[in-house]
């Protein structure tokens, strides 16, 4: 102890902050494969050099995400071993092979193609090269099904019995822990997430050049394209979200509950609130306002069914696993991160609808809509917070559990990481971190205001030398 | 001890392997970036060389770590948790090496590039030093409680032989990097590789003899197993002699099969002294054995059938990655 803060606690504020800062950079370096892959294609299709520059373009921004989110990986595979060694030792059996499926699969791929992709430019043909991004991408969508699958059993533990002997768990069934139902909600809600962060990123990047009337045609194709793709994807979150929800009601209901801020059942149909001021210490809310029947219309697409409250839930989950345990988890966070995410996502569908209406070919007014475009530039941040919001409420609505019914938080931690080795890890992350995504940002800021006609080849090096080529073996 | 524990220990050191040779060479173009090279234009010159590949590379020890925790979970808790500031450093260089090659290439002044060159370099040095000295760590008896945890104190994780052991395995990353280099470019740095080596050879065999006696003295690897930890030292001898004489002969492919080689004999040495045990215990009741530390027989037979199909595949487009960048890299002509 020290400073009032214990080793549990330091743990989790490095995992928080860790696998959060690892999550800016994960959904926006897998989408942005997927655009530089569809503008690449539409390259090869269309033979139209603009296709290319934005490629070339947009290719880079991918390359520096990529690159950070690569760093940031490797510290959560160790961390685990590190940090939650008892964890490691209770869910070895099950956790460690997706990841090292994740790694044969999907790092090598990555990996691998992003080499060829980066240095083939000027030796493969143009169909050749696009499929060198494309398997780039196939690599970071793999990977993400793993170590989803992975956290999937943490949430919803399946194909999986205690060993009497160790109390550890034990892998009985792997087709159990790969068709894990949490998982196949999960994985699609993320992975539109994903493409939605790059979709609106892109298309937020353009709409702050188009404001400066800068390579108009070049970022006006560019944010097209970025706000397709982002519409389609934050749909399709939206749709899968609701699929999750239902399965959460059932699977874990306090966390739903909380995400709802309920704590007493609700009435027979239930209200929906859009805000409310909550009180944890007595459980009381006020100043809610309330929209009739749409909580039972999320939770059971019906305008019937009252929803259980945490107070309900807490005493099932006493019966089930013991009274020695607080059931209940952070409510505002999770309540307030519910609306910020949900929010959001309609929020951007929206834009997206109003950015591609007002950019269509027949009538195209965007340039003189400078609030549209004001809205568009602000909304390239939003998706970050979004996919941070739900992993709030998906990690932190699993408290007390690392594996949810299974395992606890407490009982996961190294017994040998002192405080001291913690504070000087997180101190030490958290001035690295702010390192890295400040350089980044900056970065790619630069880049934008470079434009796309300053030399696009990724030159790795070369950057400085006007005989560039040469130097990669014609 | 089942034949599927057998073949996953085997499997890892195969990874880890895997990695030191791969990873190894592009640790040592990393040292050689200020070492070897006497401009920024050589720096370029030698950075083309793995551009790449350093991520894939890379991709191995991420691979032998997932595969530790998968097949033997207990080992890689009680090792991650105990050498924990020692994995840490590890992760500070993989992590400023990472993102050196993208920045560095986004940075316009020199000054700013410069920094991202130093991370390279240093990240280059610090991971093969520490994972050096890890790995020589647990070659020693450690203080293992009975609830596997690994108390490792200050002397446990720094002493001689771990000294010894993170110099050695540093300078064998960086002369394998000297002999990819010698393969992978032309002119000035190709010579100046090579002449480096030919010092460095006599530096690698003092360094082998004092390694060698350490080995005999602080750990139990020469009184568990004799006729093995003496044959695969001999072994890395020869693999030194094979290297040098592909610099005397200039031999360029000769030699980094040998300083590779050298590289994979040392994980043999390590793999094999611990067998049947993966920690040793001061207390050998509290040693951690391969019998106790694997994952289940099911988790061991899948994840055998996964890599038998993906390890295959994975390897095809590695290779050929290489076959794409086969050619030298010419100099970089100034502006």
């Amino acid at each position: 102890m020290l400073l009032g803060v214990s080793v549990l606690d330091l743990a989790r504020f490095q995992f928080a902050m860790t696998t959060v800062f690892h999550f800016f950079f994960v959904p926006f370096s897998i989408g942005m494969a997927l655009v530089t892959a569809i503008m690449e294609t539409m390259y090869v299709r269309k033979k139209d050099p603009l296709y290319k520059k934005m490629t070339l373009f947009w290719g880079k921004i991918f390359l520096l995400s990529f690159a950070v989110g690569v760093v940031t990986g490797i510290i959560q595979e160790f961390q685990f071993g590190m940090n939650w060694s008892n964890y490691s030792r209770f869910m070895g059996d099950i956790f460690g092979a997706p990841l090292a499926i994740e790694a044969l699969l999907a790092f090598f791929m990555e990996s691998t193609f992003i080499g060829l992709w980066m240095f083939t430019w000027d030796r493969f043909k143009p169909a050749l090269h696009a499929a060198m991004i494309w398997f780039v991408w196939l690599g970071t969508t793999l990977s993400a099904i793993w170590i989803l699958s992975a956290n999937s059993f943490m949430q919803h533990p399946t194909g999986f019995a205690i060993n009497e002997a160790t109390g550890r768990v034990k892998l009985v069934d792997f087709g159990a822990v790969i068709t894990n139902p949490q998982l196949w909600v999960e994985f699609p809600h993320v992975i539109f997430g994903a493409f939605t962060t790059a979709g609106f990123a892109v298309a937020g990047m353009a709409a702050w050049r188009l404001l400066k009337h800068d390579h108009v045609d070049f970022y006006h194709r560019s944010l097209r394209v970025g706000l397709t793709v982002g519409l389609i994807a934050v749909v399709g979150a939206i749709g899968v979200g609701d699929l999750q929800t239902q399965f959460i009601i059932k699977d874990q209901p306090m966390k739903f509950a909380a995400t709802e801020g309920v704590y007493k059942d609700t009435k027979d149909p239930a209200p929906w609130a859009l805000v409310e001021l909550i009180d944890t210490k007595n459980h009381q809310v006020s100043g809610n306002i309330e929209i009739p029947y749409l909580l039972s219309l999320l939770s059971y697409h019906k305008t019937s069914g009252a929803v259980k409250g945490m107070e309900t839930v807490d005493q099932e989950l006493q019966a089930k696993y013991g009274k020695d345990k607080n059931y209940y988890v952070p409510v505002k966070t999770l309540f307030w991160s519910f609306r910020v995410m949900s929010g959001g996502g309609v929020l951007l569908a929206l834009v997206a609808i109003l950015g591609l209406w007002f950019s269509r070919k027949k009538n195209n007014t965007l340039l003189q809509k400078r609030w549209l475009l004001w809205v568009l530039g602000l909304c390239l941040w939003l998706p970050f917070i979004l996919n941070t919001a739900g992993w709030l409420i998906t990690e932190l609505g699993r408290y007390p559990w690392t594996v949810y019914g299974l395992f606890t938080i407490a009982d996961s931690i190294s017994a040998t990481t002192t405080a001291g080795q913690l504070w000087f890890s997180n101190i030490v992350y958290f001035l690295i971190f702010s390192l890295l995504g400040g350089v980044m940002v900056y970065y790619s800021h630069r880049n934008l205001r470079h434009g796309p006609d300053a030399d696009l080849h990724t030159d790795y090096g070369v950057a400085a030398d006007p005989f560039a080529k040469e130097a990669f073996g014609k | 001890m089942s034949f599927l524990q057998l073949l996953w220990f085997l499997l890892l050191a195969v990874l880890f392997i895997g990695f030191f040779f791969l990873e190894g060479f592009d640790f040592g173009v990393g040292m050689a970036t200020r070492l070897l090279a006497r401009n920024e234009r050589e720096r370029t010159q030698l950075i083309a060389t793995i551009g790449p590949h350093w991520d894939g590379n890379e991709v191995w020890l991420i691979t032998a770590g997932g595969a530790m925790f998968a097949s033997y979970p207990l080992w890689y808790a009680s090792l991650f948790s105990g050498f924990y500031i020692m994995f840490f450093l590890v992760l500070l260089g993989l992590i400023m090496r990472g993102v050196s090659f993208e920045f560095a290439a986004h940075a316009e002044t020199a000054r700013g590039r410069s920094i991202w060159r130093w991370a390279l370099f240093i990240g280059s040095i610090l991971p093969p030093f520490v994972l050096g000295m890890i790995f020589t760590a647990i070659m020693q008896p450690l203080p293992i409680d009975s609830h596997m945890d690994v108390y490792a104190a200050l002397g446990d994780q720094i002493n001689l032989l771990t000294i010894v052991g993170g110099v050695a395995v540093t300078l064998m990353c960086f002369m394998h990097g000297l002999n990819f280099i010698r393969l992978k470019t032309e002119g000035a740095l190709r010579i100046r590789a090579r002449a480096w080596n030919q010092k460095l050879s006599w530096l690698l065999y003092a360094g082998e003899v004092v390694f060698a006696v350490l080995v005999f003295f602080q750990t139990d690897f020469f009184a568990k197993r004799p006729l093995s930890t003496g044959l695969i030292i001999v072994l890395i001898v020869c693999a030194a002699v094979i290297q040098h004489l592909g610099v005397l002969q200039d031999k360029e492919l000769l030699s980094f099969i040998g300083s590779g080689l050298g590289l994979t004999l040392v994980v043999a040495l390590i793999f094999n002294g611990l067998f049947p045990r993966v920690l040793i215990g001061t207390n050998a009741a509290h040693s951690l054995l391969i019998t106790q530390a694997s994952a289940s027989p099911l988790t061991l037979k899948i994840m055998t059938i996964v890599t038998c199909i993906l390890l295959p595949i994975a390897l095809a487009y590695f290779i050929w990655a290489y076959v794409v960048f086969h050619k030298r890299i010419p100099e970089v002509k100034a502006a």
